[in-house]
């Protein structure tokens, strides 16, 4: 959904406000729960688009200043559409010594984008994690949900073809 | 009624093995033979043996299947669970064992292991709040209900157990703590943003016994006094939130949580809080300004939290595996029991990620007081590719390498103290002689300086001088006194540091400086990266007189970089190799030699 919605934001530069309205309502006179409502108004949209951010603000009456600084804290919160697929490169000790940054390399050289950025076509967006927890397969990427262990970087072409 | 239980694991380990293709295979399989309502399905909890995965024990027959691949699933249906018959080719095989070991107790992974807090993972099916009861779960509970508070808290400081997330602080104490702090208003936090890189035991603790967490902390609201917790759990670990929601609603279900529980008049409602991708949301006081909605960042201390913590109220933050204890430690006769395991100052066990370049990776429990060598060597299986152990690292980006020296140094929380590591939250990352060390801090000091949060000058500027300095080294830029700079800002940094982050994160560096100084000096004043690391520093070389001419890393490498006719010794163009390493994985003949820039007599070594 998220990415038709970007699509369409592309197009007419507008998004949907009165969804923003009704995703933060459970939230509105409970500041601490702006985490949650950031977290879901970024689950809609794939990222957190400056006029959602703005109508946040407005219903739960907290500063814009203080929203961006919280969104900009948490490396969750993403500032710009992101890709189909999210390629997280796991940069965890184990990953590491087992070659991981060899696995980003060829990534980037495959797609032509540095970590922390999207292709042009919006299908990839390449980031890297600090750990994803399957240290014993080492190294590892998630494309999506998608983990793949036991990597080389011989594999990546294939893997990556896989995700239209 | 079932017939048999199979435990797949689908834990994350599993998972990127491709455990849900197998357990999909054999649900295909139960379907076609139209027996599939006499088998109980269960995607559990992690047996820790992730080397091996995907895994599958069948019960009650106590068969331990593994290396699982989807067409395995036919053979498994029909002579197993059809046939009566253990399927031999699939138990677990290596070269610790000379028969194919059947189950747990047979295989050498399992043999020094003793399960305390993963009891429960892969043996019960986390979403059923029945089975965690029929093993025992909520007496704990229940009893200290029946107990007078301040004598729960007595009980676990006589426990002598130790906080698992870092430090190792008496948790009786800090309930203590809390139940003594006037107020009426108090709050029970479990830590489960389990965030150092190469630790992963917290989560498979809340996928695969959720309701241990909830009962421990249950027993500590009882303790201090409190009606409502939070547990702050990474939003990167989507199975263990939902986990974790089903273990609470289940438990309000049975009157575990809620209102006058179990009539005894005692109130207790649970929330969970998805964290949102801050390392340093790990230290307490920026976990709590987190779940109050702020940008998660510590403050001095005091007031301790159980003064003044979560909103202004007193506050016990325990972490997941600390939680897990509590249970086992409350039922009748349980401290007496914990306390029998361990060494003087740390009783129990601790699980431990282990990871890196060793045969058998995977989380395992050992009692404290084991040593490094029987971790290795006897949980671990030894070195991969019967390489030499150079180190291990313990603690993750705020503990330190352990050299091969100390091998036989007991694991405990004071004997890594003095080692110059932490127990930290229990990643251990074992190292061979293609680990650089120089590398290895610089690694972790990027990531610290990276998840820094900026708030006090120590921490934020002084990593970033630490690691500038780091990157010179490693780019061949080093220069004397480099090291002696990097000791004296490391000193200020966790001198003056706001909290654990910065007080701890130069400890990567000073261990490897402590005890790979000779590696530095190396890379300063030779420009030479042993291990072949660090890019600027080493050039391949192929051995003429090993080179049989296979022509696999001429196929190898991407940058073609690499001539030679079949059957005729190759030769790197040194102007076209990147350095990226494909030859030397490919090269069957180990004729591929690292050695310093611009030393051609090296060649002929």
């Amino acid at each position: 959904m998220s990415t038709e919605v970007e699509a369409a934001e592309k197009v007419t530069g507008e998004i949907d406000l009165s969804r923003v309205d009704s995703l933060v309502e459970p939230y509105i006179g409970r500041k601490e729960m702006v985490i949650p409502a950031l977290q879901k108004v970024q689950d809609y949209f794939g990222y957190l688009p400056r006029p959602a951010v703005e109508q946040v603000s407005k219903r739960m009456n907290i500063p814009l200043s203080r929203l961006y600084g919280i969104a900009t804290f948490y490396a969750q919160f993403k500032m710009k559409p992101r890709g189909r697929y999210i390629i997280r490169v796991c940069k965890g000790t184990a990953c590491h010594i087992q070659g991981s940054p060899k696995i980003a390399e060829r990534i980037e050289d495959i797609l032509e984008i540095e970590s922390g950025e999207t292709t042009d076509d919006l299908r990839f967006t390449l980031e890297e994690v600090a750990c994803i927890g399957a240290c014993a397969l080492a190294p590892v990427i998630m494309i999506n949900d998608d983990p793949h262990g036991r990597l080389t970087p011989d594999k990546i072409k294939d893997i990556l073809d896989r995700y239209q | 009624m079932y017939e048999k239980h199979l435990m797949i694991c689908g834990a994350t380990g599993c998972l990127s093995s491709g455990s849900h293709l197998v357990e999909q295979a054999l649900v295909e399989e139960l379907e076609k033979q139209g027996i599939k309502d006499k088998f109980r399905l269960v995607m559990g909890g992690c047996p820790g043996f992730c080397e091996v995965g995907p895994i599958i024990v069948v019960y009650p027959d106590e068969v331990f299947y593994c290396r699982l691949k989807p067409k395995d699933m036919a053979e498994l249906v029909e002579k197993h669970l059809v046939g009566g018959e253990i399927v031999e080719r699939l138990l677990y095989k290596g070269p610790d064992v000379d028969v194919p070991a059947r189950f747990y107790d047979t295989i050498p992974f399992y043999a020094k292991q003793k399960f305390n807090v993963l009891r429960n993972s892969g043996v019960i099916d986390p979403e059923s709040i029945d089975e965690y009861i029929m093993r025992g779960g909520y007496r704990a509970f229940t009893r200290a209900l029946a107990m007078d508070p301040p004598a729960v808290c007595e009980e676990v400081k006589q426990a002598g157990l130790r906080g698992r997330g870092g430090a190792g602080f008496s948790t009786g104490l800090k309930w203590e703590f809390t139940n003594k702090a006037p107020g009426s208003k108090k709050y029970v936090v479990c830590n489960a943003d389990e965030g150092d890189p190469g630790a992963f035991m917290d989560r498979s603790i809340l996928e695969g016994d959720p309701h241990a967490i909830l009962e421990g902390m249950l027993i500590c609201g009882r303790a201090i006094g409190a009606d409502e917790g939070y547990i702050y759990c990474r939003a990167e670990y989507p199975l263990a939130i939902k986990r974790l929601r089903v273990a609470i609603e289940k438990a309000q279900e049975y009157g575990l949580l809620g209102e006058n529980i179990l009539g005894y008049g005692y109130n207790f409602e649970m929330n969970i809080k998805e964290g949102a991708g801050a390392f340093v949301c790990g230290e307490e006081t920026a976990l709590l300004a987190s779940i109050e909605g702020k940008r998660g960042m510590p403050r001095p201390r005091p007031p301790f939290p159980a003064q003044s913590g979560l909103f202004g109220k007193p506050t016990t933050i325990n972490n997941v595996e600390t939680l897990a204890n509590v249970p086992l430690i409350m039922k009748e006769g349980g401290a007496a029991e914990f306390v029998k395991v361990g060494t003087e100052g740390s009783k129990g066990t601790k699980v431990f990620a282990l990871a890196g370049k060793v045969r058998n990776t995977g989380l395992c429990e050992v009692p404290m007081g084991i040593t490094i060598r029987e971790i290795i060597y006897d949980v671990g299986g030894g070195i991969k590719g019967g390489r030499d152990f150079k180190a291990v690292q313990a603690g993750g980006p705020s503990g330190g390498c352990i050299p091969v020296d100390l091998i036989d140094l007991p694991i405990d929380y004071d004997s890594l103290n003095q080692a110059g590591a932490i127990m930290g939250s229990g990643g251990l990352v074992v190292m061979d002689e293609g680990t650089c060390m120089v590398d290895l801090a610089r690694y972790f000091l990027s990531f610290t300086q990276k998840e820094s949060c900026g708030k006090c000058t120590p921490c934020r500027e002084g990593t970033k001088r630490m690691l500038e300095i780091l990157n010179r080294i490693s780019e061949g830029f080093g220069e004397p006194g480099d090291l002696e700079v990097l000791d004296s800002l490391a000193g200020s940094i966790k001198d003056s540091s706001l909290c654990g982050l910065g007080q701890t994160c130069p400890n990567p560096v000073l261990s490897t400086i402590r005890y790979f100084r000779n590696e530095y000096e190396e890379h300063i004043n030779e420009r030479f990266c042993r291990a072949g690391v660090c890019k600027e520093l080493f050039k391949y070389r192929i051995d003429e007189e090993k080179c049989t001419g296979c022509t696999a890393c001429v196929r190898a490498c991407p940058a073609d970089a690499i001539k030679g006719e079949k059957k005729e010794p190759h030769e790197i163009i040194q102007e076209l190799c990147t350095r990226c390493g494909s030859c030397i994985e490919k090269c069957r003949q180990d004729c591929i030699m690292i050695t310093p820039v611009g030393s051609e007599a090296d060649v002929s070594n």
